[in-house]
């Protein structure tokens, strides 16, 4: 089948240094001496930690549970014990901790129990909940959990799955060496995700610089007698973008703020293919990945890594140059430095670059902006960076947005074209983080003015209430006032009230009535605080033995004498013996 | 002549109903400038511009009773967007600006009064009568009003550190700024 190829816009063509670390094939990275994983790997909610400090863990066993549904577990990536769940440095462009558990492994890399399910006897449903307990997720780098892409759209129709195994960006080849040695179990993963989203086509994506994998793949995918169509497209940075390989492919432009599966198209990187059926079929979660390490190193090559391996001890596999100078984490064009030396690699580590000075020489002055357009060129979401620059330095973020700032994929090719030398991608991400700080903050003050409003409408409501409850109790005391002081009025009315009534019977009435009401009141209190006396039962003298209750009776006979003889304080202490008495 | 009186006439009574017709019919509640004015404000519910609250503080503003750099959690950036829209030049603030803050309760000395529960704007306090009391971060607003209620004087403010989730990219721009002049 002659499948026709379409083209995005824009793009460039770096120097693709890939050669350098495909020589050598995969190799499995030595145990390292302390693992430090970090709980927060994926895009949405942290996993809560499930260890606590000094618990023995086995080799894959759940050490943070996946908080809500756009969430993924994290595993722990050898048995050890947890020498601590604290705070460590990420491996973020910012350098701030992150909460980690932080793993010394005991050498013995014992597995817990894997349980390989056959995926077509479950529910879709089940599949994906493994999915996400096995921590699988977008290995792309965008590290999006892939559990909640595999539900097809209830109203599009599903056409086209697209694996992406183009890899455009310079030096990385951590999914070429994948496809050339392990195809089979990727394209198993494929019809994995085939069978949960029932695409009417399955098209895998690879860019024609990498021959080997395309025919890898091809050998796979009739071994296993597949339909999935292997494309080899054009090598052109940035080909590997979701929406720039689904272009090519599928000839579909995904618009402005919409996804791909509004279009009926799904995107999946191939690792993540592998991943989710080593999850489903072997019982593995995602406790390694394949990392390229290249640069200014000896040895360039790739290696399967255990998730929570510290950045030092990784690239002393490589034996760096000595004028090593800092570590880029992603690629050339996207990547950014690693904080620190204790940064541990993550699932979205793809490649770590040695740098040096005659690498990546240092960068000359940026220069004003001659507005030449080659940047609007180059941009393969065709967005206008020259003016997205204006607005962003100026600080004039809601321009920005007009001028689609959200669109750019941050992909560095116009800062790659640039002549003046400016660092536009870097002005975007500003721009982009004080756009959704400002909106966290508006967000904020509309749930603190909602909350002060309801407060004060509440407090109204009780104040109402309150005084509603009181002007009850009021008219049911002066009710009850009426009714009570009947047969004494006439008497009052003997007495005060006849020589009173010349100057008026109301006025002289009411202090009265006030003085009655008081008196009634507290009547009424000592009333029912002696009911409560009396309805307390003396918790003491229950379950009493025979003995004890002779002795009680031998000293209310002794007493019994003594009240006799003091008449006036008999009555209370004969109420309590009687009281005593009955309770016995 | 009377024709075109009674015509220009006929035309003052037509119009004069429509106009009342419709300040009766499309009459705008409230103030739409209060809402606009309320809206820049950070919603703390603080009081520190003298006025209960943000709307009171938004009514005095819209009013002309009170001046526009009043805000102290607003800050200077807030002080701007009022002069902007209301076409007022903008003052420095009248205060200092403070960082952004949210109240902690030291939960060992807390004795349970729910004296700062009844003082909390926004209801973030969480506690009850003679129970120890604590403070929803996530709903706190940094107003300090449950500072000064407190008998015990557990309650502190504590500026909110940068974390990832609030991390954000720098302004790639470096100031030159000239270099200070020995005395």
């Amino acid at each position: 089948m002659l499948q026709r190829l379409f083209k995005f816009k824009g793009g460039v063509k770096p120097q693709t240094n890939k050669t350098q670390s495909v020589g050598l094939p995969i190799a499995v990275a030595p145990l390292p001496t302390r693992l430090i994983v970090p709980l927060h790997q994926s895009i949405g909610g942290t996993p809560d930690p499930l260890v606590a400090p000094g618990e023995r863990v086995l080799k894959g066993q759940k050490i943070g549970g996946a908080d809500g549904w756009i969430s993924s577990a994290v595993h722990a990536p050898t048995s050890g014990t947890v020498l601590a769940v604290e705070e460590r440095v990420a491996p973020h462009p910012s350098g701030l901790p992150t909460l980690s558990v932080i793993i010394e492994p005991d050498g013995r890399d014992e597995w817990i129990t894997r349980t390989p399910v056959d995926y077509k006897a479950l529910a879709p449903e089940t599949v994906r909940e493994m999915l996400r307990d096995a921590g699988v997720v977008g290995l792309g780098g965008a590290v999006f959990p892939s559990h909640a892409k595999l539900s097809a759209s209830k109203t599009v129709p599903m056409e086209e799955l697209v694996i992406n195994g183009a890899e455009c960006e310079p030096y990385i080849t951590c999914d070429d060496l994948l496809m050339r040695e392990r195809a089979e179990d990727v394209v198993r993963g494929v019809g994995l995700f085939r069978d949960l989203l029932r695409p009417k086509r399955v098209l895998i994506g690879i860019e024609d610089n990498k021959p080997e994998a395309v025919a890898a793949m091809k050998r796979a995918v009739q071994a296993l007698g597949e339909d999935f169509a292997v494309i080899a497209v054009p090598t052109r940075y940035p080909a590997g973008g979701a929406k720039q390989l689904i272009r090519v492919l599928t000839g579909k432009e995904v618009p402005a703020a919409k996804r791909s599966t509004e279009l009926g198209v799904q995107c999946f990187n191939v690792a993540t293919a592998y991943t989710a059926w080593r999850a489903v079929a072997h019982g593995e979660p995602v406790i390694s990945r394949i990392v390229t390490l290249t640069g200014n190193v000896a040895q360039p090559r790739n290696w399967e890594v255990l998730i929570g391996t510290p950045l030092a001890e990784f690239v002393a596999l490589g034996q760096p140059k000595a004028d090593t100078d800092g570590y880029l984490m992603g690629g050339p064009m996207m990547g950014f430095e690693m904080p620190s030396p204790d940064a541990p690699l993550v699932k979205a580590t793809n490649c770590i670059i040695a740098g040096s000075p005659t690498l990546f020489p240092p960068k000359a002055p940026e220069m004003p902006c001659i507005r030449c357009g080659e940047c609007a060129k180059a941009c393969p979401h065709e967005l206008q960076p020259f003016e997205l620059y204006w607005f962003a330095r100026a600080k004039n973020f809601g321009k920005t947005q007009e001028y689609s700032i959200f669109d750019c994929i941050e992909c560095g090719c116009c800062s790659y074209v640039c002549p003046s030398r400016i660092p536009l991608v870097q002005y975007f991400r500003f721009a982009k983080s004080e756009i959704w700080a400002r909106e966290r903050e508006k967000n904020a003050a509309d749930t603190a003015k909602a909350r002060f409003e309801f407060r004060n409408l509440r407090d109204e409501r009780e104040k109402a209430e309150k005084a509603e409850r009181l002007a009850k109790a009021a008219a049911a005391k002066a009710a009850e006032k009426k009714a009570e002081p009947a047969p004494a009025a006439p008497a009052a009315d003997a007495g005060i009230g006849a020589p009173a009534a010349a100057d008026g019977g109301a006025p002289a009435a009411a202090p009265l009535d006030a003085e009655a009401v008081k008196k009634a009141t507290i009547a009424a209190a000592i009333e029912r605080a002696r009911q409560q006396r009396e309805a307390v039962q003396p918790k003491n003298t229950d379950r009493l033995t025979p003995a004890q209750q002779k002795e009680i009776a031998e000293i209310e006979a002794r007493r019994a004498p003594l009240q006799a003889e003091q008449p006036e304080r008999s009555a209370p202490p004969a109420t309590d013996a009687a009281q005593e008495q009955q309770n016995q | 002549m009377l024709t075109a009186i009674l015509i220009m006439a006929l035309g003052a009574v037509v119009l004069g109903a429509a106009l009342g017709y419709a300040s009766i019919k499309f009459k705008v509640e409230g103030d739409p400038l209060v809402d606009k004015i309320d809206a820049i404000l950070p919603q703390t519910q603080c009081g520190q511009c003298g006025y209960p609250g943000c709307k009171p503080y938004a009514e005095a503003i819209s009013k002309g009773e009170a001046d526009i750099n009043l805000c102290p959690p607003g800050g200077m950036e807030g002080v701007q967007r009022l002069a902007d829209l209301l076409g007022r030049e903008a003052k420095p603030l009248d205060a200092e600006e403070k960082p952004k803050q949210v109240a902690v309760i030291d939960e060992q000395t807390c004795i349970g009064c729910t004296l700062c529960i009844q003082a909390c704007p926004v209801d973030a306090i969480v506690g009850a009568a003679k129970q120890m009391h604590t403070i929803v971060e996530s709903l706190c607003t940094g107003c300090e009003l449950c500072v000064p209620p407190c008998p015990v004087e557990c309650i502190r403010m504590e500026a909110i550190a940068e974390n990832i989730d609030n991390w954000k990219w720098k302004y790639p721009v470096i100031e030159i700024k000239p270099l200070r002049q020995a005395a």
